[in-house]
């Protein structure tokens, strides 16, 4: 299947308020056409509460629920229990999808207490992260997701803590499907839409979303800078399915050695919140410990893949 | 059916009674009891219903609000820390307009940590835009629970509606609970028609942002709302006592108010300390009465203007304060009888943190309001105990040590 293939309906109707290159926007189309009509969604406090529009109109074609900012997994619980109980009454006869979609602050800070609760309970539901590195909608402050030396608001000489990964905290929640994915593999992206919602259980997605205001970058350059997050190892795309983790598309290339990473500095470079690692001068310091901790990760993971398959030749092990 | 018991536990079948769909709640003393129950009910499938373990009482509100916001009713209950956790969603599920029903079991905040009766909770969640209503015996707990569904989900009203009770008082205390049968409560309380709901048929989006040019509109819609509900709490006891007999009221209670020159007014199970210190000051010569505040959101506010004419004293007992200016309830009931009545009144602040109020307390301090010997503002049971002042003593030191050293 290719792009060209994907459903024609689009849900995402026009007159929203995103700003140009808006990576949100661009999620939501391509999820919405994995999903389907038969979908319910709820929008935790983002850009994307901004985006559908003020009242009275709305540039999303689906049920809506929009929700207070620390709200997004217990309120699924809440529309799940009540989806069992209106089947069990025969007025849904194909049970909807639950989608909620949230940002990075209402998923890495805010929100992680409901997720987990909601993860632990095992909630049937899709839970999708854009994580645009940042609290975008109130202008720019750091959030959990923001990386080392990044400038917000309120990190002005650069972050100065790495990131955490909510991605794999929920892979330790044991739920059924985690996966990563980035706008610029959108056909990966729309695939695990699409296998989230054949998943009961919690499901979690989280996705790239480079934000032109808040990292700095023409607005038409987000699919660009999403590809070379990928390409240099800085974002991982991978799916998790009961406990087995495999790699998927450009990082699949990079592990596999089909590809050979970018330097960091390219991607870093393009955007204008790590312009103070670069002007006046080069920090060798913080871009050195940047490259060095990506080519860690990115060799562990080409080791690791090796000793992998090593062990399958030994045939040791059941292949999974 | 007759039992003896707990309100806590009354309240959980009364929820089965009105058949709620999903329950989502976070444990909390004194309200643990309800939801232990509820769950034990469905486990033994005797309830047949959703039960959501959430992790946090703001949790169990988002997921009311869900489950509520796809078209079933729905049931939890708190008190206290937990009904301050979820303020921000208390505001949220009534501006969205959602009938959800909730016990509040009224309960002293911390620090310290007190377990106790006092109303400072509930109180202080009074402006959310939540339909209040307060019980004064296990009996009412049952039947008010089970008309608080029929009043929030009145298309006149899809408010939210809390019911509070007090703490210990009435949620671990026995007492004979009569049930009535379920084709009964059916007959009162139909199924769900929900105003609105997810609907997949007619996909609208709902709580998006919304300009100053709407907003007010929307509030104003919620003000008119607890005006329709003055009438449909009214009609929804009338009509419980019809169907089921019993009657504890509409937003008032009145007791022996008709003669009476002095008027206490009060709200929960202090009324009872209330109406037994009236008899003791009749037997005195005293003609006082007792008002009872059974829905203090939407006030009883021609209720009060009506009993307060003509008379000489108001006395209102507040287990609560509003700190910098008196007790909530004592302010409201001047307000709303402004105009209508030259009683002097006088406010008790008294009962906080589970203090032990006996109605011999209440009615020498009514006989000092009605003799002109009290002060507007009392704490009528306020003592002074060795470690108060021990510690009055510390503060004052270490301030004037303080005043010294800036001196020098
Ligand atoms: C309880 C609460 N605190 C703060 C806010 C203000 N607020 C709204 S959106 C937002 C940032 C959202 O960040 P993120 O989740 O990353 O989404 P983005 O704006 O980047 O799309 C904040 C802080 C709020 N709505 N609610
Ligand atoms: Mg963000």
């Amino acid at each position: 299947m290719r792009l060209k293939d994907l459903p024609e309906e689009e849900l995402f109707l026009q007159g929203s308020a995103a700003c140009q290159g808006c990576p949100g926007s661009m999620a939501l189309r391509v999820a919405f056409k994995a999903l389907g009509r038969n979908t319910l969604l709820v929008v935790i406090a983002s850009c994307i509460s901004v985006l559908q529009s003020p009242f009275p109109v709305s540039a999303l074609d689906l049920p809506v629920l929009n929700m207070a900012f620390a709200s997004g997994g217990a309120v699924a619980s809440g529309i799940s229990a009540a989806v069992r109980r209106l089947k069990k009454r025969g007025v849904f006869t194909e049970e909807p999808t639950v989608l909620v979609w949230a940002g990075d602050g209402g998923t890495y800070d805010i929100g992680i207490q409901a997720l987990s609760g909601a993860a632990e309970r095992n909630t049937n539901f899709i839970y999708v992260c854009y994580n645009n590195e940042a609290y975008s909608n109130t202008g720019t402050q750091r959030s959990g997701a923001t990386p080392y030396a990044a400038w917000t608001t309120n990190t002005v000489s650069g972050k100065q803590e790495w990131r955490k990964d909510v991605a794999q905290i929920m892979v330790a929640h044991n739920v059924p499907y985690v996966a990563t994915a980035s706008l610029a593999y959108p056909m990966d992206f729309y695939q695990k839409m699409q296998k989230a919602k054949s998943i009961p259980g919690t499901k979690y997605i989280e996705i790239l979303a480079p934000c032109p205001p808040a990292w700095k970058f023409p607005s038409e350059a987000t699919v660009q800078v999403s590809r070379l997050a990928v390409q240099s190892g800085l974002w991982l795309l991978y799916e998790c399915e009961n406990g087995h983790t495999h790699y998927t598309s450009g990082t699949a290339r990079l592990i596999e050695g089909r590809s050979s990473a970018k330097p960091v500095e390219e991607y870093l470079r393009m955007q204008g919140r790590f312009r103070h690692l670069f002007s006046p001068e080069k920090d060798e310091k913080r871009v050195g410990e940047i490259q060095e901790r990506i080519s860690g990760i990115v060799e562990s993971l080409k080791f690791t893949a090796k000793m992998r398959e090593h062990i399958m030749d030994l045939e040791i092990m059941p292949r999974p | 059916m007759k039992i003896i018991d707990t309100a806590n536990h009354a309240v959980a079948y009364a929820a089965k009674l009105a058949r709620v769909e999903v329950v989502s709640a976070y444990p909390i003393t004194p309200q643990t009891q309800i939801i232990e129950e509820i769950s034990r009910l469905i486990d033994e499938g005797i309830m047949d219903c959703e039960y959501i373990p959430v992790e946090s009482e703001h949790s169990a509100q988002a997921a009311l609000i869900g489950a509520s916001a796809t078209g079933v009713r729905v049931f939890s209950a708190t008190s206290s820390h937990g009904l301050a956790y979820m303020h921000e969603l208390l505001h949220w599920a009534a501006a969205v307009r959602l009938p959800i029903v909730m016990v509040n079991v009224n309960r002293a905040m911390g620090p310290g940590w007190n377990i106790w009766c006092d109303h400072q909770d509930a109180i202080a969640a009074r402006d959310t835009g939540w339909i209040q209503l307060y019980c004064a015996s296990h009996q009412e707990c049952v039947d008010t629970l089970i008309q608080a569904f029929r009043i929030a989900e009145d298309h006149r009203v899809i408010m939210p509606v809390m019911v509070n009770y007090d703490a210990f008082v009435l949620s671990h205390t026995y007492m004979k609970v009569e049930f009535p049968e379920q084709e009964t409560v059916d007959l009162f309380l139909p199924e769900l028609d929900p105003m609105w709901k997810l609907d997949l048929d007619n996909p609208m989006t709902h709580g998006s942002v919304i300009y100053p040019d709407d907003y007010e509109e929307v509030r104003f819609s919620m003000q008119q709302a607890h005006g329709n509900a003055r009438k449909v709490i009214s009609e929804a006891a009338a009509e419980y006592r019809v169907i089921v007999g019993n009657y504890h009221g509409d937003l008032t209670e009145e007791f022996m108010t008709e003669d009476a020159e002095h008027i206490i007014v009060a709200m929960g199970s202090i009324a009872s300390e209330a109406k037994m210190a009236v008899k003791q000051l009749r037997e005195e010569g005293l003609a006082c009465g007792v008002v009872r505040i059974r829905s203090y959101r939407p006030f009883p506010v021609e209720e009060l203007q009506r009993v307060m004419r003509g008379k000489r004293t108001l006395v209102v007992i507040d287990r609560d304060c509003s700190f910098g200016l008196e007790g909530a309830l004592f302010s409201d009931v001047k307000a709303a009888s402004y105009g209508h009545s030259d009683a002097r009144a006088y406010n008790l602040i008294t009962g906080l943190g589970g203090r032990d109020i006996t109605y011999g307390l209440l009615a020498g301090a009514v006989r000092a309001a009605v003799e002109g010997k009290a002060e507007t503002v009392r704490w009528p049971a306020l003592r002074l105990n060795e470690h108060h002042l021990a510690s009055k003593r510390g503060v004052e030191a270490a301030w004037q040590g303080r005043q010294k050293r800036s001196a020098s």
